[in-house]
């Protein structure tokens, strides 16, 4: 019994760690994709590119990780206004198929460029000391890593959801996300909102990409490796919507980890045979708009 | 115009395009040359033909119907795994009938996960049709008992062709018997193209909600053609482990998917020939600078992709066609 009860809290603290890490980087693109429509299959590439900035910093020039994580996510955030200028914009009335094409193409050129600079091999930082060994909540102890996921984590949900929920900015978010025609009509200037929030979300991941090094390891194929389940927690929660994102990350966070714990031969069937099933039954997620 | 007429020249037009221009040989005799001129480099032809058989699946679906899809890998890992496991594990490696029970199932994959999934467009789709291929990769380690797992099913034996033509060392008796393959069905995908449903299929993909204003089966219409691409994309699976004589998981990856998608906008979408272009210039392009480097070659590709999509979105055959205009424009001045 006891035993039983271990491992269900086991699951519970590391699937709430994933789908921590999930959530952050999944968030960005999820808002993105609410608000233009773009498929961003390079979202990916800014989670890894941000994870290798991470590895940079700390490795070689002695940045403590913490403040290394806050640099990538002012770095890589400017970086993706670069990008979103001068192509994404290009094609943000072309069909998905063409998005899907553009950004398949830069991922590719990400992958190859930090195969070429850092070679194949995961890459790991080293971590500030109290952030290693194990950390007790009086009935039993816990990583310290992951707790720190889980209160980095919670601390973004808040800011996040003060900025959505609570300014002017937030509300004009909502407000093109729910309906951009109407939204542009009243006076939002919604290609300056989708750089800024594309500039954000794009900065989140790479902080993402920053904490997942000590959980998964980083090496370039990371960008498409995981860019699969980022877009299947967007997916699942409804595009746009903040709420749908957390819950997607929370429910296939702590189902993959169950079912890896539970069942570790089937690997990650379950995760995506429960994406299938939520896909079938509320085709536009959790949240979805009208 | 009177009705009766508009629609004699309908018919007209579509007669029309079913009858075959002198420059159609073209391809088919190249084929042919490269089988005489590169004798000791026929399993890289075969793997291109192989590549043009699978790009001329997934241009059925997203060149002709637009439904665009990120796990086309699905159909073709269905394909290379019935032909490995027939022969692996039932002594079944009879080359054509395995390639029938590769088509067979695949199709019926197709069947089954279109019915769901068509009804579904968008991110969804994506999303959905990417999903069926990871969970089939998945299904396979989870079984790997019967599947070898990541490992693969290796040394894998096929009865000689007819009983006769046994493979020889630089299996150019298997080129020729893919290039009969990808003959027969060229034919049959040109055939439903060009008739009255592949007409409905253009326009399923111009204007959906036209077509279901004019009363056309729509999701019929969509799960026929990804079961009849999916049966495709199956047997040019089954000819890769045929000639590769070894299978692993990695058939069913996204990279293959993509790779797929990658030489049908290469070579232009929605126009036949364009899978033999794309997939001939990827595969040899491939061949080459992937022996410099492979992250040099990953980079170009990325590149080529994405130059493709700003500059030349109707492909290699588009630009071509283009070019051709300018020429003819120019001459007549």
């Amino acid at each position: 019994m006891a035993d039983i009860a271990n491992i269900a809290v086991s699951i519970l603290f590391d699937g709430l760690a994933y789908a921590m890490f999930l959530f952050v980087v999944s968030v960005g693109l999820s808002v993105t994709m609410g608000l233009m429509g773009f498929v961003n299959l390079a979202h990916g590439a800014f989670a890894m590119a941000g994870g290798y900035l991470v590895v940079t910093l700390t490795q070689s020039w002695g940045v403590p990780f913490v403040l290394a994580l806050a640099i990538a996510f002012v770095v890589i955030g400017a970086v993706s206004i670069v990008f979103e200028r001068t192509l994404y914009a290009r094609l943000y009335k072309a069909g998905e198929l063409d998005q899907v094409l553009l950004t398949i193409g830069l991922s590719f050129m990400a992958i190859a460029a930090y195969t070429y600079y850092y070679g194949p091999i995961p890459k790991s930082v080293p971590l500030p000391g109290w952030l290693e060994g194990q950390v007790d909540l009086g009935f039993r102890t816990f990583p310290t890593y992951r707790a720190f996921i889980i209160v980095i984590g919670a601390a973004l949900i808040a800011i996040l959801w003060y900025g959505f929920e609570r300014t002017k900015l937030g509300a004009k978010i909502r407000a093109a996300v729910d309906n951009r025609r109407m939204a542009q009509s009243v006076g939002i200037n919604v290609d300056r909102l989708f750089t800024l929030t594309f500039a954000v979300g794009s900065g989140l991941a790479a902080l993402g990409g920053g904490i997942a090094i000590q959980l998964f390891g980083l090496n370039p194929s990371f960008a498409l490796v995981y860019l699969v389940l980022f877009l299947i927690v967007v997916a699942v929660g409804g595009l746009g919507s903040v709420k749908g994102t957390l819950l997607a990350a929370l429910v296939l966070g702590i189902f993959d980890t169950g079912g890896k714990y539970l069942y570790a031969e089937a690997g990650g069937f379950f995760v995506y045979a429960i994406t299938v099933l939520i896909l079938l039954v509320r085709p536009a997620g959790f949240y979805a708009r009208d | 115009m009177p009705a009766t007429e508009a629609r004699a020249s309908a018919a007209d037009y579509l007669i029309s395009r079913h009858r075959f221009s002198a420059w159609e040989a073209l391809p088919w005799l190249l084929a042919l040359a490269a089988f005489f001129a590169f004798p000791d480099r026929m399993t890289f032809g075969t793997q291109v033909l192989i590549m043009v058989l699978f790009a001329l699946s997934l241009d059925l679906i997203m060149g002709y119907a637009g439904i665009v899809s990120l796990g086309h890998a699905a159909f073709f890992g269905i394909g290379a795994y019935t032909v490995a496991l027939f022969a692996a594990r039932l002594g079944w490696n009879e080359p054509i009938s395995g390639l029938l029970a590769a088509a067979a199932l695949a199709a019926l994959v197709g069947l089954v996960s279109g019915w769901f999934l068509l009804r579904y467009s968008g991110l969804t789709l994506l999303m959905l049709t990417l999903a069926t291929a990871i969970m089939l990769q998945e299904l396979g380690n989870f079984r790997s008992d019967i599947s070898g797992g990541y490992d693969g099913v290796p040394g894998l034996a096929f009865a000689p062709l007819f009983g006769i033509f046994d493979y020889d060392l630089y299996s150019r008796t298997f080129y020729l018997f893919t290039l009969a393959v990808l003959l027969i069905l060229f034919f049959l995908v040109r055939r439903i193209v060009y008739s009255p449903f592949g007409q409905a299929l253009t326009g399923i993909r111009e204007n959906v909600r036209r077509m279901h204003a004019i009363g056309s089966p729509v999701h019929r219409r969509l799960v026929t053609v990804y079961t009849i691409a999916a049966a495709i994309a199956g047997v040019a699976g089954a000819l890769f482990t045929q000639s590769n004589a070894y299978v692993t998981l990695t058939a069913f990856d996204f990279e293959v998917s993509a790779k797929v998608m990658i030489m049908l906008i290469l070579g232009g979408t929605g126009r036949l020939y364009g899978a033999f272009v794309g997939a001939v210039v990827y595969m040899v392009l491939e061949d080459h600078l992937s022996r410099l480097s492979p992250a040099f070659w990953q980079f170009g590709i990325g590149l080529l992709l994405v130059l493709t999509v700003l500059f030349a979105r109707r492909g290699l055959l588009g630009l071509l066609e283009d070019l051709g205009k300018l020429l003819r424009t120019t001459a007549r001045r």
